[in-house]
């Protein structure tokens, strides 16, 4: 099963290249990655996605604190936690497709972000099913070009904070990123 | 106070208790080479940075200390990565010091340009490329702590020109390492401990799987202990020979691929596998579906990336293993397990090593005859054998009874050709007084030889038995049960030994009959300066039993019967 990994490590040149050399080296098959700031400038957070079994997983968990330059791991997967995918479709969209178009990403709450006379361009948000989902309807009108970031995830608020370090951590990062919405 | 990155260099090393470095100079390293005439710390010139890196390695394992290997940029880093892969795979701490092009020069390809770091980043326990004076000092401290901390293992440094070149204010103490998420003191909780016990006293045939891991925390002590107060017998990996006494009569010798039978039929007969320091590699555990079937198992060691990657386990401890065992020896009990020792000793009638000395003396000369009278020659001095890799290195394995920790040294993990004569001269200048010997084979030998010359030039009395059966002697061996005997690639048109060490000014002699093997171990132990000695031995002899790769660990190649090629068959 996908298992969801939220690694923190060391702010430093070449740590992503360390992670990434480690699942290559270990045969362990990234799903998506993604990595980016924290509150803290020293810290970077990586969200790591991850076909595989518990064993596995646990393996993985352990090989990634062999790096030196790793703090914190967490993987997520069975626990309470918000995944997001953000994707940017351009759309063909003629004169006649457009308002097909516009109604689509109006129901899946996606938002066009440019207009070009032959295109339309949308950005969503959301589980990586409902991207899945928008973009099999849309692709009859023709996807001319598509990216998306890869699963960003963060494990819900708790509400007796102050139990577990690691919680507390992610619960205080949580706190910054502004509100919590379920699907 | 002020100085330079070369300076800096020399002075952490020095505080980190470094005596002696093995090394190569070249352009991008010429600077710290220029800062070593300040320093008390002796440089050991090398003729290929690989023998540097093993020569470390060799000076890590038979002292417990960290190894330093000091070389060049671009192809005197790219030199080092076989050693390197040495070290990580055998978990011995080496500290590997790289010169760089200038900073600015970095992705430029310049002259001598390799990126070291990139390329032994799957091979090194963690690297650094400092790039500036004012990081070498913590730098340096950090990777000294990582590499002989936790599992150890090799670190590189990878020092720019102008990094050495540039000055700054040095402060030791304020150059603390600064590694928040770096955690090498792991323990095991409680209630794990409890399970462990609780297997222990339940299990009716327990053996432990003694590795590596003993000699590397030091151990040894506590699993003797353990061993005799748990009645439980202990089975050894070829790293962990030496870690258990070798004429305990608990010892039942070493595992795996080329094992005594009784000794992996024990661990497929086991209820209870206790496994310390060691890591089911797949040369001891054979076919993994049908390894230890009936076996609960618990895991002691410090890797926790180790537990459950070829083997799963019932209960793990994670921690340093003499720590571990200090917390769980109070609390094991006695328990008598006479019935399984004595399944055990029935089984050890069907030795496949042939009782040697037993063998009448018709003019063959065997290596299992060369290294028994090595042995029975040297067992009673301070020696420290050194073995490269294949056929010889098994023998050595099954002949050479080991009674002491770090008395052994072999590269297990990689199976590095090349390794012995480089590593036995780390192992002579860590430990001076003891007796080293190399056992090496012909093919082997060849790939290091050049440092014949750094034998020489150090005057280091090391003693060299090649095992020279003219072929590549286990892939021979390969050849003959897997490849219909196609032995394509593996005789070799090999020099004169004995010529070629007198050129570099090594007393030498070429001993081609067993009554001259005694006489000829005797006069090297009696020359002051180093000796070779050519053994010409059986060209197409055997190691027995062998487990083929990825058969089950009870299914041995044994020697065919009646015995056709050992000296009793004319």
């Amino acid at each position: 099963m996908l298992n969801i990994f939220v690694v923190y490590v060391e702010n430093k040149p070449g740590v992503l290249t360390r992670v990434a050399s480690l699942f290559r080296r270990r045969a362990f098959n990234i799903d998506s990655l993604t990595v980016g700031r924290t509150e803290k400038p020293e810290v970077s957070r990586m969200t790591i996605t991850v076909d595989t079994n518990p064993d596995q997983a646990k393996r993985i968990e352990a090989n990634l604190y062999n790096l030196v330059n790793v703090l914190l791991v967490e993987n997520i997967t069975h626990e309470p936690a918000i995944a997001r995918d953000l994707a940017m479709i351009k759309v063909a969209a003629t004169h006649e497709a457009r308002s097909h178009v516009l109604e689509l990403a109006s129901v899946f709450r996606a938002r066009v972000v440019d207009v070009a006379p032959e295109s339309l361009t949308i950005e969503i948000t959301g589980g990586e099913d409902k991207i899945d989902g928008l973009l099999e309807v849309l692709r009859p009108y023709g996807v001319v070009e598509m990216v998306r970031t890869g699963i960003v995830a963060m494990r819900r608020g708790t509400t007796s904070a102050g139990a577990n370090p690691a919680q507390t951590k992610t619960a205080e990062l949580a706190a910054d990123e502004g509100v919590s919405y379920s699907v | 106070m002020t100085k330079t990155g070369a300076q800096i260099l020399w002075e952490c090393l020095e505080r980190e208790g470094v005596k002696h470095v093995f090394g190569y100079p070249g352009g991008a390293i010429l600077p710290a080479y220029d800062a070593l005439k300040h320093s008390d710390i002796h440089h050991i010139l090398v003729r290929h940075e690989q023998g540097a890196t093993h020569m470390a390695d060799g000076y890590a394992r038979a002292s417990g200390e960290v190894g330093v290997a000091v070389a060049t940029s671009g192809p005197g880093a790219t030199n080092m990565v076989t050693g390197i892969a040495t070290a990580m795979l055998d978990s011995s701490p080496i500290v590997c010091i790289t010169g760089q092009v200038g900073s600015k020069l970095i992705g430029s390809d310049a002259f001598q340009e390799t990126d070291i770091t990139g390329i032994t980043l799957p091979i090194t326990k963690h690297n650094y490329l400092v790039t500036h004076a004012d990081q070498l000092a913590r730098v340096l401290r950090e990777a000294f702590y990582v590499a002989r901390s936790g599992r150890p293992g090799p670190v590189l440094v990878d020092i720019t020109k102008d990094a050495q070149q540039s000055a700054c204010e040095f402060d030791w103490e304020a150059a603390r390492p600064q590694l928040p998420g770096y955690r090498p003191d792991l323990s095991p909780e409680e209630s794990e401990y409890a399970q462990a016990l609780e297997l222990i006293h339940k299990a009716k045939r327990p053996l432990i799987l003694a590795g590596h891991g003993i000699i590397v925390s030091g151990a040894m002590a506590e699993v003797l202990t353990l061993a005799e107060k748990a009645g439980i017998p202990v089975a050894l990996t070829l790293l962990g020979l030496g870690a258990f006494p070798a004429s305990h009569p608990l010892n039942l010798g070493m595992m795996g691929m080329h094992g005594e039978a009784w000794v992996n039929h024990a661990i497929q007969e086991a209820d209870l596998l206790l496994a310390l320091g060691m890591r089911f590699d797949d040369r001891v555990t054979g076919n993994l579906k049908t390894y230890a079937q009936d076996a609960k198992k618990i895991h002691i060691e410090i890797d926790p990336a180790e537990i459950n990657k070829n083997v799963k386990v019932d209960v793990a401890l994670v921690g340093d293993l003499r720590e571990v065992l200090k917390e769980l020896l109070p609390r094991v009990e006695s328990v008598d397990h006479s019935d399984w020792l004595d399944s055990i000793d029935k089984l050890k009638g069907d030795s496949a090593v042939r009782d040697v000395q037993k063998l009448p003396d018709n003019g063959h000369l065997y290596a299992a005859h060369v290294i028994n009278d090595l042995w029975r020659e040297t067992r009673n001095s301070n020696t420290v054998v050194v073995t490269d890799v294949g056929q010889h290195q098994m023998w050595e394995a099954q002949y050479f009874k080991h009674e002491k920790a770090r008395s052994l040294i072999t590269s297990g993990g990689l199976g590095t050709m090349g390794f012995a004569l480089p590593a036995a001269i780390g192992a002579k200048v860590a430990r001076p007084e003891a007796e080293v010997w190399v056992i090496v084979g012909d093919g082997g030998f060849q790939m290091t030889m050049s440092e014949l010359a750094t034998i020489q030039q150090e005057k280091l009395k090391i003693n060299i038995a090649i095992i020279n059966n003219g072929f590549l002697g286990m892939v021979r061996q390969w050849q003959e049960f897997f490849y219909e005997r196609n032995y394509e690639a593996t005789p070799l048109l090999n020099p004169n030994f004995v010529k070629l060490a007198e050129a570099y000014g090594i007393r030498s002699m070429a001993v081609t009959e067993r009554s001259q093997v005694l006489p000829s171990v005797r006069a090297a132990r009696d020359h002051d300066g180093a000796v070779l000695i050519d053994f010409k031995v059986e060209q197409e002899d055997t190691v027995y039993p062998m487990v083929a790769a990825g058969a089950s660990l009870n299914d041995m190649i044994r020697r065919p019967s009646p015995i056709v090629e050992t000296a009793t068959d004319e």
